[in-house]
């Protein structure tokens, strides 16, 4: 009985998105037992998918700033003001569209390098520093959009490339979004940048210990701004997909995005101790979230008891995450 | 008597008012194991970040190969062949022995994937891997996509040591490689050293236990504030003289060179 409780612990070790997926697919058949074909019909299923797109683009940023034994908290407000800039390049300043994309693509990394910068060479720590470039970030928002919307059926007529990602895609019979579509290709994409380069080796050894990376010959420093920069980067990709996804360009969406992608991050048993977890785990954990918020809704059941739920499940996989890790010792 | 590998004459370093190297010398044989002993704060340890780039002396002189080399940092010694295994080890425990050795120094696939994909060629780096353990005697290690936190405390610094010889160095340095060590382990990494030797690399070893010293070394260098104080062999002193001279409570004989 011992003998195989560490050989579930060694598995988890090495493979650690087995966990979300394993809660994943309880849940899903738990709602399905309970709630028949309400839950387990195809519009239902991806509808979780466009429910968690957003959440799950800015977790594939957090994941990879995590991993480094990081934390980005100004994810989502780098998401709000790259979708904003897009628009009113777009639509205000009468930009051709491609080059207002690419604007928000620009402002996302240069973001991202701020943030980059001051962990990597200021040597501050990431929560302080993203706690106030969320903040800047955040108030430049507004500050900039005067909290004014721009309307579905304007960007529609002037600058329809902005909902790009809302167009619909058939996929085996079920209607995705091709937002959702880019939130699946992106996780493969960064899963075999981080298991088969250099650069996604070096993110994990940081992650584990920065000192001994840097010993090891990792340019530590260099591959730390590049992790930001490309969390910002994704942001801004999570930017133009928020305007498919709603339709306009709205300052005051996508507000906890930071919260809930850091929540993925942690329920799809990425370590925020760094250097360990997946980002197929994070993207498990996205739809453990979403598939608990719909269940429970199509059950009738009070918002409340989903984040009671969640709640649960965070300090589960926070606990889980410390036994597995309690291998080394 | 062979020509020395590294030599450094007249080396100083301040730190402020302190003096931690005062005009050392320091000479290393090819092929030999030299072990560095001194008491606290003798400044072994400042002489070894000078040599491996940690740190820059104020003045003095380093060659190797009879060439004078000044080194800004640890990687720069390193491409000249000098490798160091810091007491640390510098490992990254949760990734694997292949992800460990070959860390800074991945090899990528040929052909497309990883001239345009930057795709690692994982087979050959493990094949290497198990290559480089095999030859340093470290067979028990069978499976390479284990995690380093999986692994003794021997097995790591036997890894580490591995990876410090395993891309082509003249000469590694050794910070107190059998400092947090049981017996049996000990053993497997003198015995690793040795081995080290004997594939004509020349190995430094800072250690304050003297029967590892004794058992291992050929020659022994015996740093006193700030400079050598002399050279012995372990077959012409006892660890007790090692010690007296170390701490000065006896001179060291005029005929061992200072």
């Amino acid at each position: 009985m011992l003998g195989l409780i560490e050989r579930v612990r060694s598995l988890l070790h090495s493979e650690p998105a087995l966990v979300p997926l394993t809660i994943l697919a309880v849940s899903v058949a738990a709602f399905g037992v309970v709630l028949g074909s309400r839950f387990l019909s195809p519009f239902t299923l991806s509808l979780i998918l466009q429910q968690v797109m957003i959440v799950g683009l800015v977790g594939a940023a957090q994941t990879l700033v995590v991993l480094t034994a990081g934390i980005d908290l100004s994810g989502g407000a780098i998401m709000v003001l790259t979708s904003v800039v897009m628009g009113h390049c777009a639509v205000h300043y009468g930009w051709p569209t491609p080059l207002a994309i690419l604007a928000g693509f620009a402002l996302g990394a240069a973001l991202g390098c701020v943030n980059g910068w001051l962990v990597a060479r200021m040597k501050l720590q990431p929560f302080i520093v993203t706690l106030a470039t969320w903040q800047i970030v955040l108030a430049t928002n507004f500050l900039y959009s005067g909290n004014e919307s721009i309307r579905s059926q304007v960007i529609e007529a002037q600058a329809p490339l902005l909902q790009l990602f809302g167009r619909p895609l058939e996929v085996a019979g079920a209607s995705l979004t091709l937002g959702a579509g880019a939130l699946v290709g992106l996780v493969a994409l960064l899963s075999y940048v981080l298991r088969h380069t250099a650069w996604g080796r070096h993110v994990y050894a940081i992650g584990d210990d920065a000192d001994a990376a840097e010993l090891a010959g990792v340019q530590v420093r260099r591959t730390l701004i590049s992790v930001y920069v490309l969390a910002g980067v994704i942001c801004a990709l999570a930017g133009w997909v928020l305007i498919g996804r709603v339709g306009s360009v709205a300052p005051t969406s996508g507000q906890f995005a930071n919260i809930e992608s850091i929540t993925a991050v942690v329920i799809g048993g990425v370590s925020l101790f760094g250097g360990r977890g997946s980002i197929f785990g994070m993207l498990f954990g996205s739809l453990i979230v979403g598939v608990f918020g719909l269940g429970l809704r199509i059950a009738g059941a009070d918002p409340q008891w989903t984040y009671l739920l969640i709640g649960v499940l965070i300090l589960a996989a926070v606990s889980i995450d410390r036994w597995i890790r309690g291998l080394a010792a | 008597m062979a020509e020395p590998i590294l030599t450094v004459r007249g080396l100083v370093k301040r730190f402020g008012r302190i003096t931690a190297l005062d005009h050392a010398d320091f000479d290393l044989r090819p092929g030999e194991i030299l072990a560095v002993i001194g008491d606290n704060g003798a400044g072994k340890s400042t002489l070894i970040k000078a040599i491996s780039g940690a740190l820059r002396p104020d003045s003095g002189e380093i060659r190797l190969e009879s060439r004078v080399v000044e080194f800004v940092s640890p990687l720069q010694a390193r491409a000249a062949g000098i490798e160091t295994v810091y007491q640390g080890l510098a490992l990254s425990p949760a990734l694997s022995i292949t992800d460990n050795l070959f860390m800074g120094r991945e090899v990528r696939a040929p052909g497309f994937m990883g001239r345009w994909l930057r795709k690692l060629d994982r087979s050959a780096m493990e094949d290497t891997a198990r290559r480089k353990l095999a030859d340093l005697g470290l067979l028990t290690i069978k499976d390479m996509r284990q995690a380093v936190e999986t692994l003794s405390g021997g097995q790591r610094q036997g890894l580490a040591v591995a990876r410090a010889v395993a891309f082509g160095s003249k000469i590694v340095i050794l910070d107190e490689p059998t400092a947090a060590l049981g017996v049996k382990e000990t053993g497997k990494v003198l015995d690793v050293i040795r081995e080290v030797r004997a594939r004509g690399v020349s190995v430094v070893m800072i250690s304050h236990d003297m029967p590892h010293v004794f058992d291992v070394a050929d020659r022994i260098h015996i740093h006193r504030l700030g400079r050598r104080l002399c050279v012995i062999e372990p077959t012409d002193c006892t660890m007790a003289d090692a010690v007296a001279f170390m701490t000065g409570a006896a001179e060291p004989p005029s005929s061992a060179p200072a």
